[in-house]
């Protein structure tokens, strides 16, 4: 196997009960320790195939290989942060974040230390015993991050996790998703239909084209990363590729 | 106290002569208690009751449980229960004293038939109800069917459940009494029949006051016990 691929995705169609068909011989090598966003109008089948890749679809064809190994469901190897959270609403945050633990049978002390650790790192220190309903949606996600972090897998699948949250948030969440995979070297896959956060996030972007969806193109980013996130913002590369991208997509509209 | 004193007043004009005033009714309660009659009726009435509630609970949770998580078991039951559901429980009794004679086993089977279907339901529906995209969550951290079962769906449905059991119970205390006065009037049943047809009106608004206060204070008794367990294992909302 190539070790250069973490998740490789083999002529994976889907067509939905009802003959929805979302995908269309779909392939697709996503590199380790990257983070490649998934970018598509809407309806074009990007949650379809990150569920597909997280094992929580089954493929109507084609095969998603994950370090080499066919998978045939979810694996600890992956995490999923969900567009809508899916927090436990009758649990406070240290129990949610500690879920992914808890089904694994980690004892709770050893669990609830883990789950502090990175309820920090996200900064909601000081709302561990706080609910999901007295929480904000920027926070919301927050605690699905740290919930996805907090069982170690190698690959984070994000599904839009900033759609419902404002623009300043999305922002401030979007600079400390940068900082905190900086430390990580996760490879993380990431849903958007925003191109200037596809852009500003990640290494490689992968173009869905309209349903049923196929992988029109892949964009690799050259933006240094090293300056402020205002400087990359302003950088030649990211205007560049906001533009080129563009251009693309918008062959797709009607 | 408003409905006390609209109740008095009712009862001076008087609306009609079956009507006692609130005093009356109070006095006559204060009787019935002396004697030892009510004691008595209520030492009747509460078997049935209870063994009633105890199988509706039990078997309802279960059952509404077991049709939340299985297809073919919702196949099976769930029209039986539709149908209990909107049976009315005064045609059926006869067909149970048929089968099952006029003693505690006929009067227990009403307050089972009578409660049990809307804690079959709300427990039922909560469960079917769970919110697919925890569902999903649960199997993404690798959780078990039986974590899913234990986790998510029984937490999130247990407020439904709760709610099926206080109307169950309410649904109880109506299945007692009607099963004491159509098939042979026993306990608290008894007591109200006897005093209304010799006329003695207030001793029967006692009576029936005294079952509907019981209800009224076993069900939010309920209520309480419920919040005290939400609050134990941390949920608020
Ligand atoms: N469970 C399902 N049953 C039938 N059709 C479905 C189902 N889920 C999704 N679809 C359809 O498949 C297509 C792709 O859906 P998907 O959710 O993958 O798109 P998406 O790219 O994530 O869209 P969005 O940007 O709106 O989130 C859509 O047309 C959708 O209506
Ligand atoms: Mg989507």
């Amino acid at each position: 196997m190539d070790g250069k691929i973490i998740v490789d995705v083999k002529g994976v169609s889907k067509t939905y009960e009802g003959g929805v068909e979302a995908l269309q011989d779909v392939h697709l090598a996503v590199p380790p320790g990257r983070l490649t966003t998934f970018l598509g109008p809407s309806g074009c089948g990007k949650t379809t195939l990150l569920k597909i890749i997280a094992g929580l679809i089954e493929p109507t064809a084609g095969d998603v290989l994950v370090k080499g190994r066919r998978i045939s469901g979810p694996g600890p190897e992956r995490a999923f942060v969900f567009q809508d959270f899916a927090l436990l609403p009758w649990a406070n945050v240290l129990r949610n974040v500690a879920f992914g633990l808890e089904l694994r049978g980690m004892p709770v002390p050893e669990r609830h230390a883990v789950a502090r650790t990175y309820i920090a790192e996200v900064g909601l220190a000081g709302f561990e015993e706080s609910y999901p309903s007295q929480l904000s949606g920027g926070m919301r996600q927050r605690v699905g991050l740290a919930r996805a972090l907090a069982v170690d897998a190698d690959i984070l699948l994000m599904d839009e996790p900033f759609s419902s949250v404002d623009e300043q948030t999305r922002r401030k969440f979007q600079e400390d998703l940068l900082a905190l995979l900086g430390h990580q070297r996760k490879t993380v896959i990431f849903v958007t239909h925003s191109i200037e956060e596809a852009v500003y996030l990640s290494d490689r972007i992968v173009l869905l084209s309209r349903r049923p969806g196929k992988v029109s193109r892949v964009i690799e980013s050259n933006i240094d990363r090293s300056g402020s996130p205002d400087d990359i913002r302003r950088d030649r590369n990211y205007l560049d590729a906001v533009d080129e991208i563009w251009r693309t997509l918008k062959a797709y509209l009607p | 106290m408003l409905v006390f004193g609209a109740w008095e007043i009712a009862g001076r004009i008087p609306i009609s002569l079956a009507f006692p005033t609130f005093g009356e009714t109070v006095a006559a309660l204060l009787a019935l208690i002396a004697d030892g009659s009510l004691i008595k009726a209520y030492a009747s009435t509460l078997q049935p009751l209870l063994i009633g509630i105890a199988v509706s609970a039990v078997v309802g949770v279960a059952a509404g449980v077991g049709m939340g998580l299985s297809r073919s078991l919702e196949w099976l039951a769930l029209p039986i229960f539709i149908i209990l559901q909107a049976a009315p429980l005064a045609a059926i009794i006869p067909l149970i004293t048929y089968i099952y004679g006029i003693g505690l086993t006929a009067k227990s089977l009403a307050v089972i038939l009578l409660a049990t279907p809307v804690v079959v339901m709300n427990a039922y529906k909560g469960i079917r109800n769970t919110d697919p995209s925890l569902i999903a969550m649960g199997r993404s951290f690798l959780g078990t069917r039986t974590q899913q079962i234990l986790k998510i769906m029984i937490p999130h449905a247990r407020g439904l459940i709760f709610a099926g059991l206080r109307l169950g119970l309410a649904m109880g205390f109506v299945g007692v009494v009607v099963a004491e006065l159509l098939i042979t009037p026993t306990g608290i049943g008894d007591l109200i029949t006897y005093h209304g047809s010799v006329a003695n009106y207030a001793e029967m608004y006692a009576s029936i006051v005294s079952i509907v206060a019981l209800a009224a204070v076993t069900i939010g008794a309920l209520e309480r016990v419920e919040r005290r367990l939400f609050r134990a294992t941390g949920a608020a909302a």
